[in-house]
């Protein structure tokens, strides 16, 4: 009778999962059935025409691109630094352990808040404006405490042996860093970042404010012009167009065109660790 | 030349450091600098106790709790689906699940989370609500039910990822030993491992909601958006998040307006503040436990 009871117990939670799965299952097959007619050579590479009725999504599809590689020159390298330092260089004290508090409180900070704060800082403080750099420069905040979380985490991951044994031979500090560790965590670094980077490219709560345009005539020449974006574009699409019901083929296009974007970050992050592990033989 | 290289090396990483800090410190200095001079005029407690919120007219009036409600509202809706699936899927994965297939689950369960939030947005603005409406009779789709069933989607991955982290710090010698006293499998996983990865598990609780609170763009495509008071779970509702996506383009900057979006950012802030140190507090707890 016991048996019969944990059976269904084990059945429950095997149950629960499954759901979980056939919900992502579910969300991608249909958007990627209803999307695929609209995708076309033209949907990728041609401008909206007509009010945004008919044409393609170039515009929007750069301007993410944009978006994702500035995100990334802003919180790359400076979330790096900041966790060699907090790995590497101070080991423990108090000032490491505000910056940490600092950084881990404010990854659950929603992003619609960092958007104000692009707002009320870049945009009008700074007098930067609605532009590529204002809207940059905000997800490169937003993303900033996950990368130096996952850099943090793949640099604490490094045995100790390795710098001791470095040490040992008389390299300095820098030189134990640069050519042990480092190289080490790097594919760990690189993982977290890419996750960063997906994050970033699907964002539009911290860019609507800061940097995105409904609709742009041409690609943005300087940083300082506004730009079209994936996420803002369907979400206008969507619900704002004047004839929002009649571009459904469309948004279901730029809808799965998004989704393909960020799953090809998330599968490549995935993929890395995958070898990481298998690679892993201390 | 070496020790120049290193003392550079150093205060450049310690550069980074105090910058990503500065940064982020802005963030909460600007937000109160905008948002406190609206408490001039209006005081806090008509600003959380009001009903009514009615920014353009004349007089207006900023009564936010009819937002707070419909976020708390949507929230607990997301809870109560993200939480009992979230700890299936950390127990699943954690004690049932054979090793290999642990990371691929755990990678899907990770792209449940990467998918971007306009995107379940737009998946419930033209299948999940019309879906709904059809189903249950209701005058519009966008109601709170919708938003709560994306929102526990989407808040999963969370509750289910940093539970199954704890799941997985549960000490082998632990199920070793209680197995060895001849407790079956499942008794193992009840009354030994959930109780030491329980502080772990309302961890994941409590980010999970901070994640639920926060979200902005699926709430604002599904949820109606209509500040009614009281809120109810098949009608529309306006959460914190929405009112200042909604309505930041058109306040002009510097008004009373402008400042009453920036005093609910300042609140979501708090809240969220509060969710993660919690959360983070309750997490450490396992981690001293041991």
């Amino acid at each position: 009778m016991k048996k019969v009871w944990e059976r269904f117990g084990v059945v429950l939670l095997a149950g629960g999962a499954a759901a979980v799965l056939l919900t992502l299952a579910a969300i991608i097959l249909f958007l990627a059935l209803r999307g695929a007619p609209a995708l076309s050579w033209e949907f990728i590479t041609a401008f909206p025409r007509r009010g945004m009725t008919e044409g393609g999504i170039f515009p929007a599809l750069v301007g993410t691109l944009y978006l994702v590689v500035g995100t990334a020159i802003i919180a790359v390298p400076l979330g790096v630094g900041a966790a060699v330092y907090l790995s590497e260089y101070a080991r423990g004290g108090t000032w490491v352990r505000i910056v940490r508090v600092g950084v881990n409180s404010l990854a659950g900070v929603p992003s619609i808040v960092f958007g104000l704060f692009g707002l009320a800082f870049f945009v009008k403080a700074l007098g930067i404006g609605v532009s590529l750099l204002s809207g940059v420069l905000t997800l490169g905040l937003l993303v900033l405490p996950v990368v130096i979380r996952a850099a943090e985490e793949a640099l604490r991951a490094v045995p100790q042996e390795f710098r001791e044994g470095a040490y040992a031979l008389g390299a300095t500090r820098w030189q134990v860093t640069r050519s042990v560790v480092l190289p080490v965590a790097m594919p760990g670094i690189i993982t977290g970042a890419i996750l960063a980077l997906g994050r970033a490219a699907g964002e539009t709560a911290p860019i609507m404010f800061t940097a995105a345009a409904y609709y742009t005539p041409r690609l943005p020449r300087s940083p300082l012009d506004e730009v079209m974006a994936l996420p803002y574009h369907l979400y206008v699409m969507a619900t704002e167009s004047t004839f929002f019901w009649k571009t459904r083929h469309l948004q279901y296009g730029t809808a799965l065109v998004l989704l393909c974007l960020v799953l090809v970050f998330y599968l490549a992050a995935a993929l890395i660790r995958a070898r990481i592990r298998r690679r892993k033989r201390w | 030349m070496a020790r120049a290289a290193e003392r550079l090396v150093k205060a450049l990483t310690w550069g980074c450091a105090t910058l990503s800090l500065f940064g982020l410190g802005l963030i909460t200095l600007f937000l109160f600098r905008e948002a406190i001079p609206f408490f001039r005029h209006i005081s806090p407690f008509s600003f959380l106790g009001g009903t009514a919120w009615y920014p353009t007219q004349e007089p207006p009036s900023f009564g936010i709790l009819p937002m707070l409600a419909g976020s708390g509202l949507v929230t607990a809706g997301a809870l109560a689906l993200a939480v009992p699936f979230g700890v299936a899927v950390a127990l699943f994965v954690g004690e049932v699940l054979p090793r290999g297939l642990r990371d691929p689950f755990k990678v899907a369960v990770e792209i449940l989370a990467g998918i971007p939030s306009v995107v379940y947005g737009f998946f419930g603005l033209v299948v999940l609500g019309p879906w709904l409406q059809g189903r249950l009779g209701l005058p519009t789709g966008q109601t709170a039910l919708t938003a709560s069933l994306l929102l526990g989607v989407m808040a999963l991955p969370t509750v289910a990822s940093v539970a199954e982290d704890a799941v997985s710090a549960v000490p082998d010698s632990l199920r070793e030993a209680s197995l060895a006293l001849g407790a079956t499998h499942w008794q193992t996983m009840w009354r030994v491992v959930v109780p030491a990865a329980r502080s772990g598990m309302f961890a994941g609780v409590f980010l999970g909601m901070g994640r639920a609170i926060g979200e902005t763009m699926t709430v604002l495509m599904v949820s109606g958006n209509s500040p009614v008071w009281p809120p109810s779970l098949l009608s529309p509702v306006r959460t914190l998040t929405a009112t200042i996506a909604l309505e930041m383009a058109e306040a002009p900057v510097g008004g009373l307006h402008y400042r009453a979006l920036f005093a609910v950012g300042a609140i979501l802030f708090l809240f969220t503040l509060l969710l993660n140190v919690v959360g983070d507090l309750v997490a450490q707890h396992v981690g001293g436990k041991r």
